[in-house]
């Protein structure tokens, strides 16, 4: 029970940051909705100079979103850790009963807010826009969204991982890091169109599964669970892994004086 | 004679190229206030930092309120806390929401109450709903002592608390410490480089030099020792000292 309320402190302390500015929150919702916009109508270009690509239009706006999923959810996670480091504030958190790993489930909990406040005008604008519902997608979106979004907190471990071992220059990470594996997660196009020896690479993420699973769901309106429970399974493993990269870096930083001395 | 709540036994840390604090032993009792002195570079901060736990000793031992830190560091931790003009608290929320935060942190009941007595004994109450980022450093310091006494710690972890402070204020805080300790028996090691605030406050003095101790006791015994009128020549006479380690 303690630990929950202490998960919950920092839950209300990220929760007050975008509580209190109405510019973080329009900057939440602003990406996500921008790219929506630009990709539906690039989708709609497509569908009107070529009848045969109209279900592209969707395939297109669906990979625009979800991807936003996974990078908003990893980038919720790091960036709530990043005000810490930002603040200073590391230290006097860590001189409280909390425990690096009630860190990371608060991380979690307000990655997952974060993530909703953004997606939801930008999947709910796509309606009247494009008449393009990612809603139709039912249970199976609700199950890649969750997917997707445990991935985005894996790669947020392994990046504050990497900042609490490296220090501040590690910040860059949680912008771009994730933009490395875009080409190889299948997001607009299917595994086959990489080259040969670089599918197994692409078959080792979670992700890939997901853009698999929501394009068969859209063309041929078939959920494939092996394709979910493969996502799920990559994605127990990465978590553990990460938590284990989490907890040795977090160690490391306590004989260095990391913790300290954190900031900018 | 009171209870040890602290035991320090040939505590030492080792950085890469920098041995920061050598073989230090030493004890708190409750309610006393232990200041550590030393100049710039002298162990005093890593002392303090490896005592709550945010620095791993290379070798030794740390004992509060007999617990192992390194095995037990989370069975103490809501029992101490600690302020530092040098570690800040989050700007962007107001005084009372990192209270809040903290107050939660360290499991405080009645969260709201307990604020609002903090904030009048360290007379910040009309700065509650002010962001942090928006205080000045005294005002700052204040609010972080006040989320260093949140959970009504047994040790209180003081790194240079008056630094920021003028003359008035420091005073006002100093007679704070004083009464606090007596109400509610908290030990205190406090590092400083305020030799009037060491020996108005302290029970009890560490001389650190080049990470090692050289000499403690209490002030008015150290003055007697080195046959001086002031600790600050006390520590002056050691910081100096090429024979002293």
């Amino acid at each position: 029970m303690k630990s929950i309320i202490r998960i919950f402190a920092l839950v209300v302390r990220y929760f007050y940051l975008i509580k209190t500015s109405f510019p973080r929150i329009l900057e939440l919702m602003y990406w996500p909705t921008f790219q929506m916009i630009l990709w539906g109508l690039i989708s709609k270009h497509l569908i009107n100079s070529n009848d045969t690509a109209v279900q592209i239009g969707g395939v297109l706006i669906a990979g625009v979103l979800l991807w936003d999923v996974l990078f908003r959810s990893q980038l919720g996670f790091s960036l709530s850790f990043l005000e810490e480091i930002w603040s200073r504030n590391l230290g006097q958190l860590f001189v409280s009963p909390l425990k690096p790993l009630e860190m990371v489930l608060s991380l979690m909990t307000i990655s997952f807010i974060r993530t909703i406040i953004a997606m939801i005008p930008a999947a709910l604008l796509a309606i009247p826009l494009y008449a393009f519902s990612l809603f139709q997608m039912g249970l199976s979106l609700m199950l890649f969204f969750s997917s997707l979004l445990i991935t985005g907190w894996i790669l947020g471990i392994f990046i504050i991982a990497a900042i609490i071992r490296f220090g501040i220059s590690a910040e860059s990470l949680a912008w771009g890091a994730i933009f490395t594996l875009a080409p190889l997660s299948a997001v607009y196009y299917p595994v086959e169109t990489l080259p040969e020896w670089i599918r197994w690479l692409s078959l080792s993420f979670p992700q890939t599964y997901v853009f698999e699973g929501m394009r068969d769901v859209l063309f041929n309106n078939n959920f494939r669970t092996d394709y979910f429970l493969k996502s799920l399974l990559l994605n127990a493993i990465y978590a553990l892994l990460a938590v284990v990269v989490f907890l040795i870096s977090f160690e490391e930083a306590r004989k260095r004086g990391g913790l300290i001395n954190t900031g900018e | 004679m009171s209870e040890n709540i602290i035991e320090v036994r040939n505590l030492s840390k080792k950085f890469i190229n920098h041995q920061a604090v050598k073989n230090i032993s030493f004890d708190l009792k409750r309610g006393e206030i232990k200041g550590i002195l030393g100049a710039n570079g002298a162990g005093k901060t890593t002392t303090i930092t490896m005592l709550l736990g945010l620095l791993t000793p290379t070798s030794g031992s740390i004992k509060i309120l007999s617990q192992d830190i390194s095995k037990n560091r989370y069975e103490v931790l809501n029992k101490i806390n600690f302020s530092s003009p040098y570690v800040d608290l989050p700007k962007k929320l107001t005084v009372r929401q990192n209270l809040f935060v903290y107050g939660m942190l360290y499991g405080v009941k009645n969260i709201d109450k307990k604020i609002k007595s903090i904030a009048k004994e360290l007379g910040f109450e009309n700065l509650l709903d002010v962001k942090v980022g928006e205080l000045s450093s005294g005002q700052k310091t204040r609010v972080s002592l006040g989320k260093a006494i949140i959970n009504d710690p047994e040790i209180l972890f003081l790194d240079e608390p008056t630094a920021s402070l003028d003359p008035d204020t420091a005073d006002r805080i100093r007679t704070f410490f004083e009464k606090f300790c007596k109400n509610h028996n908290t030990a205190i090691i406090l590092a400083s480089h305020n030799m009037e605030e060491v020996t108005r406050l302290c029970d009890n003095v560490i001389m650190m030099k080049d990470g090692e101790i050289t000499d403690q006791g209490s002030p008015n015994s150290l003055l007697k020792k080195y046959g001086k009128k002031k600790l600050e020549d006390v520590f002056l006479k050691i910081a100096r000292d090429k024979n002293n380690i």
